[in-house]
Order: C-alpha cells, then structure tokens, then sequence
C-alpha cells in the first residue's frame, strides 16, 4: 500500500466516456520528499516518511531542521508515514502524483470542516419531534427520552446528545479517480472529501 | 479557488453556441447514445435560466408538451449537445423567469425582442 501527501484545491466537473457530468474534487497530490526511510532492521518495521508543502526556516525547529537536512532539503509542512511501501525508496527521493492512475480506488483522510455546537438532529441524524401539533411547541428537533427512570437512575454513557461536531479526522476509502493532470501534480476524485479547500489529506492506494 | 478556475480555462471545451439567456426560444440538439445505435433528439422550447459559471454550468429549458409543462436542465458544456439553434430573442426583465411555471395559455407567451 503506498501513498502521498496532498492538498484539496477544491471542487469542479467532468464529462465520463457516456457525456455524464461526474462532480468530482481536485487535489494537488504531491510531490512529496522521502524524510525517512524505516528498515525491519533498524526499527522493527518498514515504512517511509514522505514531507509535503512549504515552511519557514525560522518557524521549524532545529531537531527538524537537521532532520530535513539528512534528506537534503528544505523544511517540510506535513510529514507522514506510509508502512509497508516504497520498499525501494531512498532518503531524498521525490514522489510524484503519477503513482496515482485513472481508475485506481483511493482512500484519503482530512480533516473534517468544523460545525460548532450542533443539536442531536444534525449530529446524529435523530428525526426530531414528529409533528408541530399536538402541543409541541417548543421541541421540534429534542432528542427526547434519556433513558429509564429510577433503574439506572443516571444516564448511559455515550448517550448521543448535542454538541461539538465536525472537526474530526474522517477517512472516505474507495474513491474512484475520474481523471489525472501528472504535469500539474493533480488527480480528480469522484465526489467530495472531508475539509475546507487548501486543507491537506493524506492519500492511500 | 484559482486554480479551479486556470484549470477550467484548459478543461473548457470549444463551443459555438449562440449567446442565449433567459427568456429566448431556443432548440437543443442533443446526441442519444443507445447501444451501438446514435440520434439526434431535438428539445425546443423557452430558456428559463442559465445557472453557474465555468465548467459547471447549466442552462434550463421549458417547453409545454401536450398540455404539460417539461423542463429539462443541460450542462453547458455537455458533450452531448450537438448544436443550440437561436429561434427568437425574448424581451424579459428578469435572468430567472420562474414566473412563466404558474402561467398558463396566453399569459404564457414572451414579447419578442427587436432592436431597432
């Protein structure tokens, strides 16, 4: 299983063979810089750590800074391991978006948009109240019962009730690549994935 | 959002369409593809709104078709449509013409635009 590191840029359309618009989502994916290379021998696993995007020399610190030295290049944004791939990787190498082809089946994982406080029927999908009659005047989206009364005496834990959602780390696997653009580092995924635009993902084959 | 849009820039496809909006009568040649067999479907009627920007965008159609009223959504830039025929310019004062869904009969009808 290899992967790489992207961006979301955001989203558009394409037309399939049969002239179906297709809504799909573009991603800068790569190139990426293999940090680290990890051997059975040295650390009891093989993975690589491939670094993405840009940052300032004056806002890494200089552990990382002499990290990225050992690969011979500059300070990295996101750095991630991908285990059990690129077994023949070397510390500096440049990983492309072409490990991605038209059709293959991706898994990406982002960080979800942030929605702030919300009530059981969004975060939960409850149904709400049923009706607005019957003198329900007020508790149109309530969750309703907590539970029994004196036995437990308390409510369960994980009941599902209302607040923070979003914001959560979500991976959406079997996204289907609908098209690639390997001269400009970016491929197109049917349908959407989790986070603002310009919200980096990490992409698994 | 900007590389969206250079991007559209390249993805967009050439097309000769006449530039139509809302309140024209217009016809849409649109290729149907069944099995190995290929034909040309005309759908004629008034444009109701043109909808989006760039690679995305649709335009809407409405026709009365036996007494019932047909609304079909295209995407611009559809491969599918083989040709837009201009038939007449209509004099509306608005870019979404909704209003024409609760009219019947007469009331129905659009000015026509000439210049001049």
């Amino acid at each position: 299983m290899s992967g790489i590191i992207g961006k979301k840029i955001g989203m558009t359309s394409v037309f399939d063979e049969t002239g179906k618009q297709v809504a799909c989502t573009v991603i800068e994916a790569g190139p990426c810089v293999v940090t680290q290379v990890k051997t059975i021998e040295n650390d009891g696993y093989q993975a690589v750590q491939l670094g993405y995007g840009t940052k300032k020399e004056k806002n890494t610190s200089k552990a990382l800074l002499g990290h990225f030295e050992k690969a011979s290049t500059e300070p990295k944004r996101k750095l991630v391991e991908f285990r059990d791939s690129f077994s023949d990787a070397k510390l500096g190498d440049v990983v492309t978006s072409e490990i991605i082809n038209l059709g293959d089946k991706i898994a990406i994982t982002g960080q979800s948009k942030g929605k702030g406080f919300q009530g059981v029927v969004k975060r939960h999908g409850f149904a709400g109240v049923g009706g607005q009659t019957h003198g329900q005047h007020n508790r149109l989206r309530s969750p309703g019962s907590l539970g029994a009364c004196s036995t437990p005496a308390r409510v369960m834990k994980g009941m599902k009730m209302g607040g923070r959602m979003g914001n959560d780390r979500v991976k959406q696997s079997n996204m289907k690549v609908v098209s690639v653009l390997h001269d400009k580092n970016l491929i197109f995924v049917k349908g959407s994935i989790p986070g603002h635009n310009g919200s980096l993902i990490i992409i698994e084959k | 959002m900007d590389i969206i849009k250079t991007l559209e820039k390249d993805l967009i496809p050439e097309r000769s369409f006449p530039d139509f909006k809302a309140g024209d009568n217009i016809s849409v040649h649109y290729r149907i593809i069944e099995g190995a067999k290929e034909r040309i479907q005309i759908f004629r009627g008034d444009v109701i709104q043109r909808k989006g920007s760039g690679l995305t965008q649709t335009f809407t159609i409405r026709k009365i078709s036996n007494g019932i009223g047909v609304e079909r959504i295209f995407p611009f830039y559809s491969p599918n449509i083989a040709e837009v025929e201009l038939h007449k310019r209509g004099k509306v004062r608005r870019a979404r013409i909704y209003y024409l869904r609760d009219l019947k009969g007469k009331a129905a009808r659009i000015k026509e635009l000439r210049k001049g």
